[in-house]
């Protein structure tokens, strides 16, 4: 029992079924989390981020998706439990923040009350104790004049404001596990940096486990402690934020750092993009899902177009989904890549 | 130094707000309130700044899609602040605009032939070798087959959708080409894609740009010069280098810091600049220094005096009564002693 | 949120004030445009028998038909505002506000008449939009709810039929069946005020009620149905349905409340259809409300009556219309600050 986890995904598996065929938008993702510590999930448009975090909070329940894996929370397994349990658990044992507080929020019931909803669902207590929870809560996330704003709709605050109060919603009853799906992708550069403050501290302060879902590697390096590379809906390199950044092994997580133009180093000649375009979750490329798209694909012998490669360790943790072994891969990324990222340094 | 393509001058756009049934004019967002700037020919210039501070206005106004309400315009000698759309013609062959949506700014029922071809048509332009060898030259110039010629948006991904975008910009050898957000609705692995063909043309083609962008970097990495934008202010314009290096406008500062760093090392120790609060609205931006509300240096004369943009450093222009980085007096051109 | 309540309110005024000038125009001025005098107007009281021009003549005059328009059209209005006095040669026989004259038939006063009929319309209107409502609203939530299903097709099909068929059809149809065959309902023809006995109003209303409410409730489950489907893909259900919340809630509180808006917007032209609808529900099953009222006044020519039918109509859509856009301001939040 001693491995046992706060927060544990096992080969977590939703498809759609659709009239073009079934949708793999997670296919077979496992990972973990501890309480107090933030993982970030990155990955492509359509790499089944989102699916991911509405799946753990049981919002495909219900629906067309099918599900399977096991998602064990504080020793729950939240795939088989009902639908009803799992209702109770959200909002009070895992919350989420959504990435465009505008039409995330009720354009007709004023932010204060949304907050008292939130807290009303799962405490049984008076309008009275909920409001000044509530108010207490905006108060906590930077929201001046609470008291006054309580009553204001949101389409009456700026976007920063807006994320602010989702983010007072989403903490009210202290849940245990906070998924933040793009906090901050609608907001702008010097917003985006107060709200990244705020999530760090009140994280602190709560204690919670948090997820940060991105497509900015900037913003899950401010963050994370662990990160998982997503691409195709499967996990292809999973590591500490030191992992990732400074010794990262898979293609794909080269490609992401060698397209990224960087503020910290001087800028390179050119950026080394990636070729191609993310791949079709219904039609997924044979083998390995990135290697239409990877350069080193040729050195795997074939087997890059027909074997689908597993997730293995690679290090401490570190895990790499490639056929390439690890030194081949530690040999291209001392020599070949970064190197290049770092040209003219 | 080489000469201006484009050189604008005190230009203004208010947007007239209007309340009731009888469009009463209630007052107006002051989307570009008075910026003055020059493009030269073979640069890129980057603009930058926040959600609304009047980025995409600037690029309609120097395309001359939107009229100005005042300033002037100088495109190659000529004046065409209020020239009228027939005149403006043969300038539509010379100034072409892409767009940041590549879903939406691509006519989904016609073919990509019908797309990049249409200037050609449109301007009644003669080729050579015909017009559909045209725009499949054109094609594979920005990396799509040219066998793509009968299909349509709609069987393309994002970034070549992209590609067909700025194909159809490049249709007619313009001069100057205004990016307003070229890739910012692009994933990471493409937005390269993207930035390096708009580097390899302007290579090729001897093309001028306007790059509009709020990501710093992106516009750190493609332009020659950068001119940050504040509600519809430049306050600070200066060489990239210059800029990135040493911002001298406190609002640069705060940008840069800002900017998440993909780096798990260096982020404890950072020092970062925090600004309070959003943007103000544009409608009722505050007197005299705009960025006074938000700056943690701001002094009683910021909020009376508006400060005047001024070259501190060599091709280095800032509007800010007290900046940061500012060289010592004596390294200051002459002009700087306008200040105050 | 004042100023919106005053502006509403003078705006609804103006529109009375508009309309009563265009429908004295069309009963009077135009006529007169078109020939007819002031004595064609008097012989229509005096009565066409024995009628000597003097008669004619006086009894023009004593009304004020000689008068330039806009007299007559004032004191029109004053009548209704503040009642009139009438000399009849004999006395003073005094009208009280609202006066819309007298009906050239019957030379009895016009409002008592309407007074007396507009419970009739009242309860017809009010209890078949309560009906049509309900069970529009309800049926198009659970179509929504349960969208390709075989309750949604068929919903869908008979709110198809609902839309398209006319009611003297379906009133005639329902009558056949549920009075003459069944004999589940009241056979037409009577009518019977709430305030004597609730049950039996109930009773004799119920298949006028449910005729008018048919056509008008296929409308809304279709309208609410579209809003609903579109309410419940909005980001908003997803956050509602994060914090915990059952899903009745996340329904009626977060999706239901939204797609209401442009239900309301609809039901307050359709109060104003209504009458339309009334005249052929009353007509059916023999009613005697207003509209079966108007359909008689104009059969017969009577224009104080007409008159007095249009205007009763008038200031009830335009009420309609005031009650809808502060009900409007109220459920969304956003129309406010316009
Ligand atoms: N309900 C659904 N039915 C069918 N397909 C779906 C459904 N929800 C998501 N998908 C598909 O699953 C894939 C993954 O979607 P997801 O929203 O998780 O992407 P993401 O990684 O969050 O991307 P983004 O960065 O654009 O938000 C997409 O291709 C999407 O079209
Ligand atoms: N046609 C218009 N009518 C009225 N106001 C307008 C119009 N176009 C733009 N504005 C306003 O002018 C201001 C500047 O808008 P602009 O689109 O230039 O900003 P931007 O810097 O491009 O912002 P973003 O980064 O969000 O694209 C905004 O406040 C905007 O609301
Ligand atoms: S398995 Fe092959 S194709 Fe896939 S990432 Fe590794 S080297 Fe590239
Ligand atoms: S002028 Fe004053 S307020 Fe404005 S940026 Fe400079 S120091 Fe700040
Ligand atoms: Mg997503
Ligand atoms: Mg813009």
């Amino acid at each position: 029992m001693t491995d046992e986890h706060f927060l544990d995904v096992k080969d977590l598996r939703i498809h759609f079924p659709t009239d073009d065929g079934l949708v793999k938008s997670v296919d077979g993702l496992s990972f973990h989390l501890e309480r107090g510590k933030t993982l970030g999930i990155v990955g492509e448009s359509g790499s089944g981020k989102s699916v991911t975090s509405l799946g753990i909070l049981g919002l495909h329940k219900g629906g067309h998706a099918k599900i399977s894996g096991e998602i064990w929370l504080d020793g729950e397994e939240l795939v088989s439990a009902s639908l009803d349990h799992v209702r109770s658990l959200r909002g009070k044992k895992m919350a989420m923040i959504f990435q465009d507080p505008l039409s995330s929020m009720h354009p007709y019931y004023s932010v204060g009350d949304q907050i008292v909803e939130a807290y009303r669902v799962h405490n049984k207590v008076t309008k009275q104790v909920a409001r000044k929870h509530a108010i207490d809560m905006l108060d906590r996330v930077g929201i001046p004049q609470p008291e006054r704003r309580f009553d204001s709709y949101p389409h009456e605050f700026s976007g920063g404001m807006r994320q602010r109060a989702m983010i007072a919603m989403a903490l009210v009853n202290n849940p245990d596990l906070l998924i933040a799906d793009e906090p901050t992708t609608a907001l702008d550069v010097t917003v985006q940096a107060q709200i990244l403050d705020l999530m760090r501290d009140l994280q602190r302060d709560f204690n919670a486990a948090l997820i940060i879902i991105t497509h900015d590697l900037g913003v899950v390096a401010e963050l994370s402690d662990d990160i998982l590379v997503m691409y195709g809906g499967k996990a292809i390199e999973y590591g500490t934020g030191a992992d990732i950044f400074e010794r990262p092994e898979h293609p794909y997580t080269w490609g992401l750092l060698g397209s990224m133009p960087r503020l910290d180093r001087e800028p390179t000649e050119r950026l080394l993009p990636i070729k191609g375009s993310p791949p079709s979750l219904i039609n997924v490329p044979s083998g390995c899902a990135f290697h239409p798209r990877c350069a080193f694909e040729p050195r795997t012998h074939g087997k890059g177009k027909s074997e689908v490669p597993e997730l293995i360790e690679s290090e401490g943790g570190h895990l790499v989904r490639c056929h390439l072994t690890r030194d081949e891969r530690r040999a291209i990324w001392e020599t070949e890549i970064k190197p290049n990222l770092e040209a003219t340094l | 130094m080489s000469e201006a393509l484009l050189s604008v001058d005190g230009l203004q756009k208010h947007f007239p707000v209007t309340k009731g049934l009888l469009k009463r004019q209630v007052g107006a967002v002051k989307a570009v309130d008075g910026i003055s700037f020059e493009v030269r020919k073979g640069e890129t210039l980057g603009v930058v700044g926040e959600s609304g501070c009047g980025k995409t206005t600037t690029g309609r106004l120097i395309t001359r899609l939107i009229e100005p309400t005042g300033g002037k315009i100088v495109f190659e000698g000529r004046d065409i602040s209020h020239m009228s759309q027939g005149k403006l013609r043969p300038l539509r062959r010379d100034v072409q605009m892409i767009f940041q949506d590549p879903y939406s700014s691509l006519n989904p029922r016609h073919t990509v032939g019908a797309i990049v071809g249409a200037p050609f048509r449109i301007q009644g332009v003669q080729t050579e070798h015909g017009v559909k060898r045209a725009v499949q030259d054109i094609l594979a110039l920005v990396g799509l087959n040219p066998e793509h010629y009968n299909r349509y948006p709609h069987e393309f991904s994002g970034g070549q959708r992209q590609r067909i975008g700025i194909a159809r910009t490049l249709a007619l050898k313009p001069k100057l080409i205004v990016a307003d957000e070229p890739v910012s609705a692009l994933d990471v692995s493409i937005q390269a894609q993207v930035v390096n063909l708009l580097e390899d043309l302007q290579n090729e083609l001897d093309l001028t740009y306007v790059v509009i962008a709020h990501d710093l970097s992106v516009v750190r990495h493609i332009s020659d010069r950068v001119a940050v934008m504040y509600l519809g202010k430049i306050v600070e314009l200066a060489d990239q280098k210059d800029l990135y290096k040493s911002p001298m406008h406190p609002y640069t500062n705060a940008l840069l810091s800002a900017v998440p760093i993909p780096d798990v090392k260096g982020r404890q120790g950072r020092e970062r600049i925090r600004l309070q609060g959003d943007v103000p609205s544009p409608l009722n931006p505050p007197p005299a220094c705009r960025f006074h509300t938000r700056c943690w240096k701001a002094q009683e004369i910021c909020k009376q005096v508006e400060p005047p943009l001024v070259e501190l450093a060599t091709g280095h222009e800032v509007a800010c009564h007290f900046p940061e980085n500012a060289p010592a007096k004596g390294d200051a051109p002459a002009e700087a002693g306008a200040t105050a | 949120m004042v100023t919106y309540i005053i502006r509403r309110l003078i705006a609804a005024v103006l529109m009375l004030v508009i309309v009563s000038i265009a429908t004295f125009s069309i009963f009077f001025v135009i006529p007169r445009a078109a020939g007819v005098t002031a004595s064609d107007f008097a012989n229509r009281y005096v009565g066409v028998k024995g009628a000597t021009a003097e008669t004619v003549k006086a009894t023009a005059e004593k009304l004020g038909f000689y008068d330039p328009l806009v007299v007559q059209y004032g004191r029109w209005v004053k009548g209704i505002v503040a009642g009139s006095e009438f000399d009849t040669g004999v006395d003073v026989e005094h009208c009280p506000a609202p006066c819309f004259g007298y009906s050239f038939i019957t030379k009895q006063p016009v409002w008592p008449d309407l007074l007396d009929r507009l419970p009739v319309t009242l309860s017809l209107a009010v209890g078949a939009s309560v009906i049509w409502l309900v069970t529009g609203v309800a049926t198009g939530v659970l179509s929504a709810l349960r969208r390709g299903s075989i309750f949604d097709r068929g919903a869908m099909t008979v709110a198809l039929a609902g839309v398209s068929l006319p009611i003297f059809f379906t009133g005639i149809v329902s009558l056949v069946f549920f009075s003459y065959k069944f004999g589940i309902t009241a056979p037409g023809g009577s009518y019977t005020p709430i305030t004597e006995n609730p049950a039996e109003w109930a009773y004799d209303l119920i298949l006028p009620w449910i005729t008018l409410a048919f056509l008008l409730s296929a409308a809304y489950a279709r309208l609410t149905r579209a809003g609903m489907l579109e309410t419940m893909s909005e980001d908003y259900i997803r956050t509602a349905r994060a914090k915990g919340l059952r899903e009745p809630r996340v329904i009626v509180k977060h999706g239901l409340r939204a797609a209401l808006t442009p239900i309301v917007t609809i039901f307050g032209l359709d109060l104003g259809l209504l009458l339309g609808g009334a005249i052929l529900t009353e007509t059916t099953f023999s009613l005697n409300g207003i509209g079966k009222y108007g359909v008689h006044a104009i059969a017969v020519g009577d224009l104080p009556q007409i008159l007095g039918v249009t205007t009763v109509a008038t200031f009830f859509v335009v009420f309609a219309n005031l009650a809808v856009d502060l009900l409007y301001a109220v459920v969304d939040p956003r129309v406010r600050l316009g």
